[in-house]
């Protein structure tokens, strides 16, 4: 259902947009060339909006307040008791209807960081679901930034890598990667089958058991908080969605009616 | 419409009641006189095609403007502004709704709108004895732009602040009075809640006010002087002996519900599926920098006005050049205000012999349309960030947008035009 969503809306605003010339080049908000990892949002996994929520709570609200959405609404939409909520999201003593707060004080936030950690409610609206992925991703060692960190999709962005202890040690190192042939696919040496490869330099390598979860779990983790950032972009888009079914197939039946009344009509006009 | 099925002497009587009581309200307000003098003896030409949609469409993307508006000042406040709107997309029941709707609809209005334009200028709409009916219409096209642009500072995000910023500056471009000036429209030292308040006022009272009002008078004066037609012939030349236009039908019931009604719903459906499934449109109905509020200290990486305002905006840009030592931004506003003002004109521009595109020659063809080939083009470049090819362009588009109204009293009058025919000519 939502990926069908996601492709109506895609051919919608496509032929729209070349209906009136326009290309969708103009509103790029990253400025790195750092190769994306596509990152497909899905609001119907609660367990995976659950999780973000979770781990959320958990490493960001600390600093980057979720100021326009509340405790309430949030546990409602993900499915949510209340009880645990409050128990287990809710760190500030705040009641359920509440938005979610940061409690750092933005003066001292601006003396740490030198600029006050910014709101998220919408950040996926503005930065892009994939950019949120690809960017948690990409956090590596750079001993000349003063968190002793770097990122590669927004570089020389000024948070330190708060997951480091999910992830691990990330380093920009050189690697052997398998070579591309002319055709795509990975060049072979032509006498013993075995792949050629070069060395490429940016790659991105995790220090082996610096991290408490796999390479996969990892990026399960940072999909399930980019899936949440979506979420808390706009909460009421599922409602949109499901509404939107039902107006649009009233309108096509009222059209039908509509059109065979307009039909008896012209039919007067000679 | 006297269906007599059960109880004849009954629904007799309920008509001579709904008689009686029309009698009363006509003997002290013209309620018949006027219903039949606007819709069921105004007669419309049988013609009209595919373009004549666009005035009722504007008229129906108005009332959902004027119906969401009013929804949505019951939950905005200019004083938590950004907030408040993610208030309403949060926690008022179907604020969502309400905001989407009217969101895309100031879009739809400028669709419709443009395409009404393009149709009047198509058929000569603005021609003889039209030319105070084109007038109206181009005043409530100036309001739309700046009931539009008040509109859009009202969420406070960035890009409302930005753009705020950069077209309230365009006023104090302009030499001596400038800098005062942009005070007294600001109401204050920079852009503050003042100017948001002010704002404000203008878009939910005053301008939708004249807006309502210059309407009515639009179709008033579209009654008097009857409806123009793809042909451009008055069918008020040829009438029978009743005095009824023979090329003529009652526009109701035959246009609002024969014609009309099923293009209102087709339109909504259209206009609900943008609402429901791409209500920031990729960016271009509502644009991303706008979901942070609005911050004097971060500029957007790329400043560009909505769609709808592009083609004066990049015309606006394309004044690159100081002249009588008044700076380039002064005479950018100049050129993006004459834009606006020159097609108020065109009824003394055109000095065709014909009114409709069909019996015009081949250059006011060619000129009409290298002037929506133009008008697209300028719409791009208004989106893209500036560089010296697209200023180039851009200074080409301008010249030709100029050049179809300034070289309109030549070419209309030199081309060779086709004979118009007495009688429309119907598709029907």
């Amino acid at each position: 259902m939502q990926s069908v969503m996601n492709n109506m809306k895609k051919m919608l605003v496509r032929s729209v947009l070349i209906a009136f010339l326009l290309p969708g080049a103009a509103l790029a908000a990253s400025t790195s060339n750092w190769p994306m990892e596509p990152m497909e949002p899905n609001l119907q996994d609660l367990p995976s909006l659950q999780n973000g929520w979770r781990l959320y709570v958990n490493y960001c609200l600390g600093c980057h307040s979720l100021e326009y959405q509340r405790y309430e609404r949030t546990a409602d939409d993900l499915g949510v008791p209340h009880e645990i909520a409050l128990e287990q999201l809710v760190f500030t003593g705040q009641k359920i209807g509440e938005h979610m707060t940061t409690a750092m004080q933005p003066e001292l936030a601006k003396e740490w960081f030198g600029a006050p950690p910014p709101d998220l409610t919408m950040v996926a609206r503005t930065r892009g679901e994939e950019w949120l992925y690809n960017y948690l991703k990409t956090f590596y060692i750079d001993e000349s930034r003063p968190f002793g960190v770097n990122n590669k999709v927004f570089p020389n962005v000024g948070m330190p890598n708060v997951l480091v202890e999910l992830q691990g040690v990330q380093r920009s190192a050189c690697m052997q990667m398998p070579k591309l042939a002319a055709n795509g696919g990975e060049m072979r040496d032509p006498l013993t089958g075995a792949p050629v490869t070069e060395e490429r330099c940016g790659q991105l390598v995790v220090d082996e058991g610096t991290g408490q979860l796999s390479a996969e779990e990892f990026d399960q983790a940072i999909y399930d908080i980019a899936n949440f950032l979506y979420y808390t972009g706009e909460p009421s888009r599922l409602e949109r969605h499901r509404t939107g079914v039902y107006v649009i197939l009233f309108l096509v039946i009222l059209y039908v009616f509509t059109f065979l009344l307009g039909r008896e009509f012209q039919k007067d006009v000679k | 419409m006297a269906e007599q099925s059960a109880g004849p002497g009954n629904s007799g009587k309920m008509e001579k009641a709904w008689g009686e009581f029309m009698g009363w309200v006509d003997e002290r307000f013209p309620l018949t006189e006027t219903f039949e003098y606007h819709m069921s003896k105004y007669y419309a030409p049988k013609n009209f095609n595919f373009w004549y949609y666009f005035g009722v469409l504007s008229m129906v993307v108005l009332v959902i403007q004027l119906l969401t508006g009013i929804w949505l000042t019951m939950s905005y406040s200019p004083a938590t502004a950004f907030a408040s709107v993610e208030y309403i997309m949060r926690d008022v029941e179907y604020g969502w709704l309400l905001r989407y709707l009217h969101s895309t609809g100031a879009s739809a209005f400028f669709v419709v709108v443009y395409l009404h334009m393009f149709r009047g200028m198509m058929y000569g709409s603005y021609r003889k004895p039209r030319e105070l009916l084109w007038i109206i219409g181009m005043a409530i096209f100036a309001v739309l732009i700046i009931e539009g642009f008040a509109g859009y500072l009202l969420p406070w995000g960035n890009m409302s602040f930005w753009a705020g910023q950069v077209i309230v500056s365009l006023v104090g471009a302009i030499p001596v009075i400038g800098p005062d000036l942009m005070e007294w429209v600001r109401g204050d030292f920079l852009m503050s809640d003042i100017t948001l308040n002010r704002f404000f006022a203008l878009h939910v009272v005053a301008l939708p006010l004249i807006l309502v009002m210059l309407v009515f008078v639009h179709i008033v004066a579209l009654h008097h002087v009857g409806s123009n037609n793809p042909d451009g012939v008055e069918i008020k030349k040829n009438k029978d002996e009743n005095g009824i236009p023979l090329d003529g039908i009652q526009f109701h019931p035959y246009y609002t519900i024969g014609h009309d009604l099923p293009a209102i719903v087709m339109f909504l459906i259209f206009f609900c599926a943008v609402v429901f499934f791409a209500p920031e449109m990729g960016g271009y109905f509502i644009e991303k920098p706008n979901f942070e509020a609005a911050n004097p200290l971060k500029t957007p990486e790329h400043i560009a006005p909505v769609w709808y305002y592009t083609p004066f905006y990049a015309m606006l840009r394309a004044a690159t050049f100081p002249l009588f030592g008044i700076p380039a931004k002064f005479w950018g506003f100049v050129v993006m205000a004459g834009a606006i003002v020159i097609p108020f004109a065109l009824p003394w521009l055109d000095r065709s012999p014909v009114k409709s595109i069909r019996y015009k020659g081949m250059i006011s063809k060619f000129m009409l349309g290298l002037f929506v080939v133009t008008f697209f083009v300028l719409g791009y470049l208004g989106t893209i960030a500036p560089s010296d090819t697209a200023t180039l362009i851009a200074q080409i588009g301008t010249a030709i947008y100029f050049a179809y109204f300034m070289l309109m009293p030549w070419y209309t009058r030199v081309e060779k035009t086709k004979p118009v025919p007495d009688r429309i000519t119907t598709s029907h």
